[in-house]
Order: structure tokens, then sequence, then C-alpha cells
């Protein structure tokens, strides 16, 4: 029998279709069918400037934008041979790794409200709220932030905003204690996840699989530790990885871990932003790619004609091509620039972690029940709009 | 499969480019294999010649020094009004040695057509659906080559240069010439027939 899930069915994170083939309640193959929220964001990035895409990424993983943002920008500074300051890297490294948890928390409570658990909802939506507010006051934009640039940030971090980061940062570790007291013992959340929807590590590895994934899978990869971006290698965390050959809880506990290891290098960040500064440097100083500072726009005729020519042309990159990736909470997220020497991309190409994972679907759900379908979509946390881009 | 042994925090990798090179020249004597080069070709790139992929791919994913066990993306570029028109760029990862390199089939105008990968990296199946949704790049070998973000019955290859930036046709766009003509540099532009499915 074929058996047609999504897209409108809840469980599909968005509008996923999958056609089963099953035997009984046994799926004997599945086939996942996508595109439904495609928009050509690869063919619009070939009209827009570099800059002007970045509000497109907001749009992608829209639970993450700002490790969006992020990975846009640096694919575009590699291309450029630019690096943003310090203070910069440590604000990014700060607001990703926010980002990190508030997307881990969304995971964990559909996850969870798909099979059975209801509460655990309730209370990871208490803290997204947080950190979609402190999204609000660096940027004013709760979800589309577009707030990392090429070169730096949009502007400096406001007045008390590392006091709301080092508290919520502070807070986190004892609501994770109580996700975890929901349900890493939770005899139903063990029996639904535990050897469920199991991915081998030569699976994993062969099909693609980066992030949560790969790591439940047992391969300590991270791109923050292996191909470390922003100075992540002056910072001090670990690589959680799965020890039970790669099933739903594994993944689950990666994720639970990585939601510790992101307050602890958040705690960090704060601590380096705070010794250069509360306020400083928020972008480079290079202003034939980044704009000026609007108080000099207003007396220095350099930089009016700077402020000018980077908003009407946009910057000019060499000529050549770049792919820089970045540990997204989904896995790598990686743009592919080739330039042209004008202001628009020749071709922009994203490498998304949840389009690569969802052809880890059928490996994991092959010879199972129909309700480990919903484990295994849930475990491998998609996002549509990052799948279909 | 063993596990990787890299994952060592701050442990640059001891796989250089020119190794990577050197080991495909010495077991491909006969094969060109060019380096891209450029002012900003920020990766490692190398060209292959498409009818040798597999076997460079099978290499590279097996060789103990090399061991590029994860294929982790593939793109297309339209390169109009260039000869040959098309690359395919495949960006490939080690994960025992920490290593990127990226592989390029040039491609010519006329039946674009490239071994396909899927054998070699089971990943590659989305990849190339993609690239063939988009530019009509054919993958030969390939298991089930269709369209998997479009509609299966859209005409065109949306991401090749000589196919425009979809618009909707809006009340008095007459009014406003230039709107709807394309950059008359790129020739054979027609505007793109788009058949929407009745439901």
């Amino acid at each position: 029998m074929t058996l047609n899930m999504g897209p409108q069915h809840p469980s599909t994170h968005g509008v996923l279709r999958v056609a089963l083939e099953l035997d009984g309640e046994t799926v004997v193959d599945a086939r996942s069918m996508i595109g439904y929220l495609h928009t050509g964001m690869e063919k619009q990035a070939e009209y827009k400037t570099y800059t002007q895409s970045i509000p497109q990424t907001d749009r992608m993983d829209y639970l993450s934008p700002m490790s969006n943002n992020l990975a846009l920008c640096l694919a575009a500074e590699k291309l450029l041979g630019i690096e943003a300051p310090a203070r910069t890297q440590a604000i990014r490294v700060l607001l990703t790794e926010l980002t990190r948890i508030s997307a881990h928390c969304v995971w964990l409570g559909t996850h969870a409200l798909d099979i059975g658990a209801m509460t655990v909802f309730f209370y990871c939506f208490r803290e997204r709220e947080k950190v979609l507010s402190i999204y609000e006051h660096v940027c004013g934009a709760r979800m589309t932030a577009s707030y990392i640039r090429v070169g730096g940030l949009a502007m400096d971090i406001p007045a008390g905003f590392l006091d709301r980061c080092q508290k919520f940062v502070d807070e986190m570790p004892a609501h994770v204690d109580e996700y975890e007291k929901l349900l890493s013992k939770n005899p139903i959340w063990l029996a639904r996840t535990q050897g469920v929807a199991q991915l081998a590590q030569k699976d994993a590895i062969g099909l693609g699989a980066t992030g949560p994934v790969l790591r439940g899978s047992g391969v300590k990869w991270d791109l923050r530790k292996n191909q470390p971006y922003c100075g992540y290698d002056e910072y001090d965390f670990e690589v959680p990885v799965g020890v039970s050959g790669g099933d739903a809880y594994d993944r689950y506990m990666v994720r639970v871990q990585e939601m510790r290891q992101a307050t602890k290098i958040a705690h960090q960040a704060i601590a380096k932003i705070r010794a250069m500064g509360e306020k400083g440097d928020y972008r480079l100083r290079d202003y034939k790619y980044v704009l000026p500072p609007k108080e000099d726009v207003k007396t220095s005729m350099e930089a009016l004609i700077h402020h000018f020519k980077i908003v009407a042309h946009g910057f000019f990159p060499p000529v050549g091509e770049a792919y820089q990736a970045i540990e997204a909470p989904k896995g790598e997220l990686g743009f592919y620039f080739v330039s042209d020497g004008t202001p628009r991309p020749w071709r922009m190409k994203v490498r998304s972690p949840s389009f690569v994972h969802l052809q880890t679907l059928p490996s994991m759900i092959r010879g199972r029940l129909v309700a480990d379908v919903i484990t295994a979509i849930g475990s491998i946390d998609i996002v549509l709009g990052e799948v279909d881009r | 499969m063993t596990a990787p042994t890299a994952a060592l925090p701050g442990v640059a990798t001891t796989l250089t480019p020119e190794r990577i090179e050197e080991r495909l020249r010495v077991r491909f004597p006969d094969v060109t294999i060019r380096r891209q080069t450029g002012e900003a070709v920020r990766d490692h790139t190398l060209y292959v010649p498409a009818d040798q992929l597999v076997e460079i791919c099978t290499f590279l994913r097996d060789d103990p020094e090399l061991d590029f066990a994860m294929l982790s993306w593939i793109a297309g570029v339209d390169y109009l009004p260039r000869d040959p028109r098309f690359e395919v760029v495949y960006g490939l990862l080690s994960l025992a040695r920490n290593a990127r390199v990226n592989l390029k089939v040039a491609l010519g105008e006329e039946h674009p057509r490239v071994p396909s990968v899927t054998g070699v990296w089971p990943t590659a199946d989305w990849h190339e659906r993609e690239t063939y949704d988009f530019y009509g790049i054919e993958f030969s070998g390939h298991p089930a080559l269709t369209r998997i973000l479009l509609p299966e019955d859209w005409v065109g290859w949306p991401l090749r240069k000589d196919s425009p930036l979809g618009y909707e046709e809006v009340a008095f766009t007459h009014n406003t010439p230039g709107r709807t003509v394309p950059d008359p540099k790129l020739k054979k532009l027609a505007p793109k027939k788009v058949k929407y499915r009745a439901h």
C-alpha cells in the first residue's frame, strides 16, 4: 500500500510530502517530495548585491537567522579577503550560540510534541521567546534579523545588551535540566526514541550528514573545532557525540548537550566582549567594502563618497570564487560564491544541511513502523524553508 | 568503517593541496588534471575530465592517505557566453584528514552530460537532481534523474543565464518600458514559458 504523508501533515515540520510504501504497518520504502517552499533564492541572488541577499537568508532556516547571515557574510568575506575585527567576531559568536539554543529549543519542543510529550513544548518556547526578545533588543527584528553584515555588523550592540544576555545564559542550564527531567528518563520517551531511526556511521558519512545527525552517529566532527571560524579556536567547549549507534535518542542527547555547550561558549563570548569594551569596533574600517559611520558621512567628503558608492553599487569583489561553511544549529551550512568582478554574484550556491539530511530519512525508517517515521523526521531536525530555498 | 581520528581541536590539516594533486597525478598519469588559478580562487580547485570523473572520485574516497569520505555539495555554474559553457563543482570533504578540495568538470553547451557519482557517494543523488533541475545537466547513470525542487512539468532550466528572472505580469507594464526587457548582452533570451498545473 502506498500512503501519502503530508504536505500538510503537522508532524512534517512544514510542507514535506513523504510517500510511504507500506506492508501492513511496516515501512518498505519512502520517497520524500520537496519543493513546495522553493522560492529560487539562488537565482534571485544573482540579481542582488551581496548585502541585498542577507535578508533572503533569514527566510531560509527561519529558526536560526543569525547563523544564516553569518554563513553568507563569512563566504563573502573570504571572497573579498577581509576579516572582521575581533570584537565583532565575539559578538557574532555570542549571537550564533544564542541562535543555536533557540533553534534547539524549537526542535526539542516540536519533536517532543510530535511523539506525545506536550509539556516540553511550552517550556522550550518560553526560552525561545527570550532569545527572540534578545534579537529584538539588538536589531529590532524578532526573526528576520539581517544583523550580521559583510565586514561586521549592522550596528553596535545596544546598552544593557550584555547584561541581558548574561542573565539569560546564567538561567539557561537550569532550564535544560528541566527539559532533561521531563524526558531523559521518561519511559515513554525512551520507548519512542531508543533504537528507533538508527543511522549507522557509514551511512551517515556516505549520505553527507553533518552537525548533530553525524555526531549522533558517533563521529566527532564539528566545524567549530575542526575548521574554526570567527575565532572559535579560542573558546573552550566539548563536542558531544552519540554512544548507542545513532538512534533518535542519541541525536536528542547530542542536541541537549549542545545547548549546555552553547551556554558555555556564550559565557566566554560575553566575557570577551566586555574585555574589549561595551562599545567599540563593530565593523571593519575598510570603507571600500563596509559602510562608513554615519557621523563621518555628515562631515567627511571621502566618507560620503564611500557611502554613496556602496549604497548605489555595492562593493566590487575580485574575480574568483570561495566556499565557506559554518556549523549552523542543523549542520554544515555553506555558501559558494562565484564572482565575475561585479557587485552581484555570478552564482550563489547554498549548501543547506536540512536538504542533505532529508536524504537520510529512507535509510532510517525502512523496516520500521509508521509511527517511527514521525520520530525520524523530528529527530533529523529539518526546516523546509532551508530544504527548498 | 572506523571512526575518523582527526577530531582534535586546533589541529591543522596535514594534507596539503599539493599533496592531493601529487597523489592524483601519480595514480592517473595520463589524465589532464589542471589546477584552477586566479586572483581570488580561495579554495583548492582541480579541473578533471568528465570521462574519468568516477574513477578519480573513487580513488579520492578510497585512498587511505586522502580519505575523502564525504561529498559535501555539488553546484552547477553557467558561464554564458563562455565556451565551455557549464561547470559542475564537487565539494569534497575529508573528515579523517580535515581537508577540503573542489573538483570541477567543464561541459559544453550541447547536451551537457557528466557521469553520476551516486555510486561513490550516495548523497550525490539529490545534489545531482538539483543541478539537473536548475541547469538541465544530465548525470548519466543516476538512478532516477527527475526534477526535485520545481514541479515535474516545469519547462526550461531556471538557473541558466538565458532564463530570465521570473516576473508577474502586472497591469500597465507597457507604461514602464525596460521593466520586463532582459539584459541585451545575453542572446537567445525569450520569456520563459511556464505551464501551470491544473489541480
